[in-house]
């Protein structure tokens, strides 16, 4: 009897933290998202009303923000992967006995705040950087040219700050391919491309999907890039969500958040179905 | 695919091959030939350089100086997949996201090969696994992963086929079982087959001709049945089973043979034996040519007496004996048990005697010990 619930306790302090921390604010989020304000009361007062047209307004006014959450957050993830994968090949087969500094140097950026990183880039890119004053002065930009305020300044953004989550996965994985089954492809008359594109990507698979994953979620929520290095023309879907919550107009903000969600949920289900990896997810 | 190194057929010729990292010498000055078809095997120890040799002849390695030729092609260079040689490794190395219908496919697919079931089919029989086809190989098991990397090289018909400790991951039995198959498989297929091993006895088993490796260099090169009888040094001579090796020097000669001086007795060996520099010599015999014999029995042929039974150990079809001799020294003496019990008992007074055709003459400044503490290797050699 004893031994049979044993690991039921030990799952108690999980099932309580999601309890409190997870199903109870998603409750009251979908009921905020179907609420109404008080008329005749406080600004922040809200009632329950039912009124599921809150997410065909809510939707309507920020399609072009999901958009280019979504565009945005593809991309940032495609940079980010391009980048990754050669250097968590590296890492796991060329970096010998410096393996475990350079494993320390990809996850030192996490040593200082998100926030305080992209201000530094905002600094970095902005008119009295060190960047577009030599451009300048070279014509290689023209003068009204900014670098920031630009949708290319919020996708490096992003890719850069989740770039971690990008290469420790796909590290793991390739970490863990054999490097013999490399040298038995090129036995087998593979050359390295061939060996590349049938063996080590096949065989890294799981990290792909892993970091892919762990860049486009934050990302396509993400508010703080373009917030700071992005413009008017930039903003996302989490910037809208922030400044609606600001106001306060709550029943909207919820509508948004979990539509956003939905859209996550889905996109990355198919994604899933598609890279066929169900067993590693 | 019809460059001239990937059709190259023949003989593999390696000429003063060397590899070196660093200040080590993987392979020290190493000639070699192997004859198209033969079944041939590089046996060593642990870190003896044969697995680095295999590796520069399938183009894992470059040698640092030297040249290797298949037939009249210099492959010295030639990338791994411009090779006609294939290799099955020591851990398998099969693709763990194919299945197995795709990991023998994989050779063939390279090279262009559409109409891969015919071939694909054909090897699964002759590796008599053709149900697990559609299987992933960590379904597999030790004993059917081997085959079905020895299913995935030969399948492409290689000029050569190497075989990297192929048997190392399997228990005795099975090992001793995939040696026979590997031999019938070899015959079957007509391939030159190269395959290293510290494994004597297979070695022994499988090879037409065995080159014994040694600190980078070839020790000796012959048939199983040459290096076990005449082995010309004491690296081989204990390397390959064991061998009594008992100091002593030559007197003279008789005819063909020559007469040795073992601590004041006198043999007799042949002339085509022996291996020495000069007077100084080991005489060697292997512990079963040995007859033991009680003081009184008349014994014929080479005789040293004055020995002691130290120990008997019974083994089923043998007993081996430990037999102290005057000047110190143990002898090893196996005795088939054709009578059903051992006869001697410790502390029986004895003469060996054995024929003086099985003995074998090293050169006296050699060390006696060489190739005998070699400790069994672990299987991530080199």
């Amino acid at each position: 009897m004893k031994k049979i619930s044993t690991p039921y306790l030990l799952l108690l302090p999980g099932f309580a933290f999601l309890l409190t921390f997870f199903v109870f604010p998603i409750v009251s989020l979908a009921q905020v998202s179907t609420a109404t304000p008080v008329s005749g009361g406080d600004i922040d007062d809200f009632e329950q009303t039912f009124r599921f047209r809150n997410y065909l307004e809510a939707f309507l006014d920020s399609r072009e923000h999901f958009g280019r959450s979504i565009i945005y957050a593809l991309l940032a993830t495609l940079i980010a992967l391009l980048i990754s994968y050669p250097l968590a090949y590296a890492l796991a087969f060329k970096s010998g006995k410096y393996k475990n500094v350079l494993l320390v140097l990809v996850v030192a950026p996490f040593f200082t705040s998100f926030l305080l990183r992209t201000v530094a880039w905002k600094q970095i890119l902005g008119e009295e950087g060190f960047v577009v004053p030599p451009l300048r002065a070279l014509g290689l930009i023209s003068e009204s040219t900014t670098l920031t305020s630009t949708a290319g300044a919020v996708i490096l953004g992003m890719a850069y700050n989740f770039l971690p989550f990008m290469t420790l996965p796909l590290y793991a994985s390739i970490d863990r391919i054999d490097p013999r089954t490399l040298e038995a492809s090129g036995d087998l008359y593979a050359n390295g491309f061939t060996t590349f594109r049938k063996v080590t990507l096949p065989l890294s698979m799981p990290g792909v999907v892993a970091g892919t994953l762990l860049t486009f979620i934050p990302a396509a929520g993400d508010y703080v890039n373009a917030e700071l290095l992005g413009g008017p023309n930039n903003t996302m879907i989490g910037n809208v969500i922030q400044s609606r919550f600001l106001i306060p107009d709550y029943p909207t903000t919820s509508a948004l958040s979990f539509m956003l969600m939905a859209a996550i949920l889905i996109i990355v289900v198919v994604y899933i179905r598609k890279a066929g990896t169900d067993e590693v997810v | 695919m019809s460059d001239s190194a990937n059709s190259a057929r023949g003989d593999l010729k390696l000429t003063s091959v060397t590899k070196s990292y660093g200040d080590f010498t993987a392979v020290d000055d190493l000639s070699l030939t192997i004859p198209e078809g033969s079944f041939f095997a590089l046996l060593g120890p642990s870190g003896c350089g044969k697995t680095t040799t295999l590796r520069m002849v399938a183009g894992l390695e470059e040698p640092t100086v030297g040249s290797i030729h298949l037939g009249s092609t210099d492959i010295t260079y030639t990338k791994p997949y411009q090779r006609p040689i294939n290799t099955v490794f020591q851990n398998y190395a099969l693709f763990p996201h194919l299945t197995i219908f795709e990991n023998i496919a994989f050779g063939l697919r390279r090279r262009g090969i559409k109409d891969v079931d015919e071939s694909v089919n054909k090897v699964l029989n002759l590796v008599e696994l053709p149900h697990l086809a559609q299987r992933k190989p960590t379904q597999l098991s030790g004993g059917q992963q081997q085959r079905i990397a020895l299913a995935r090289a030969i399948v492409n018909r290689p000029a050569l086929l190497l075989l990297d400790e192929p048997l190392g991951a399997l228990d005795l039995k099975l090992r001793r079982q995939m040696q026979i198959e590997l031999k019938w498989i070899q015959k079957e297929v007509g391939l030159t087959f190269v395959h290293v091993t510290h494994d004597q006895e297979e070695a022994m088993t499988m090879a037409d001709t065995i080159a014994v490796m040694n600190e980078g260099k070839i020790e000796q090169m012959g048939s199983p049945a040459d290096l076990y009888d005449n082995p010309k040094t004491a690296f081989v001579a204990n390397f390959l089973g064991q061998s009594n090796l008992i100091k002593g020097s030559l007197v003279g000669t008789d005819g063909d043979s020559l007469v040795a001086d073992l601590f004041g007795q006198k043999i007799s060996l042949p002339r085509s034996r022996s291996h020495a520099a000069d007077a100084s010599i080991y005489a060697g015999i292997r512990p079963e040519k040995f007859r033991i014999s009680l003081l009184q029995t008349p014994t014929s042929g080479n005789v040293l007496s004055g020995g002691k039974i130290e120990d008997v150990s019974y083994i089923g079809v043998s007993t081996q004996y430990q037999v102290m001799m005057p000047w110190g020294q143990e002898l090893m003496v196996f005795e088939q048990n054709d009578d059903g019990v051992a006869p001697f008992r410790i502390g029986d007074p004895v003469n060996i005697s054995w024929e003086p055709i099985f003995t074998f003459a090293l050169r006296g400044d050699e060390d006696a010990e060489a190739g005998t503490e070699v400790v069994p290797e672990d299987l991530d050699e080199e």
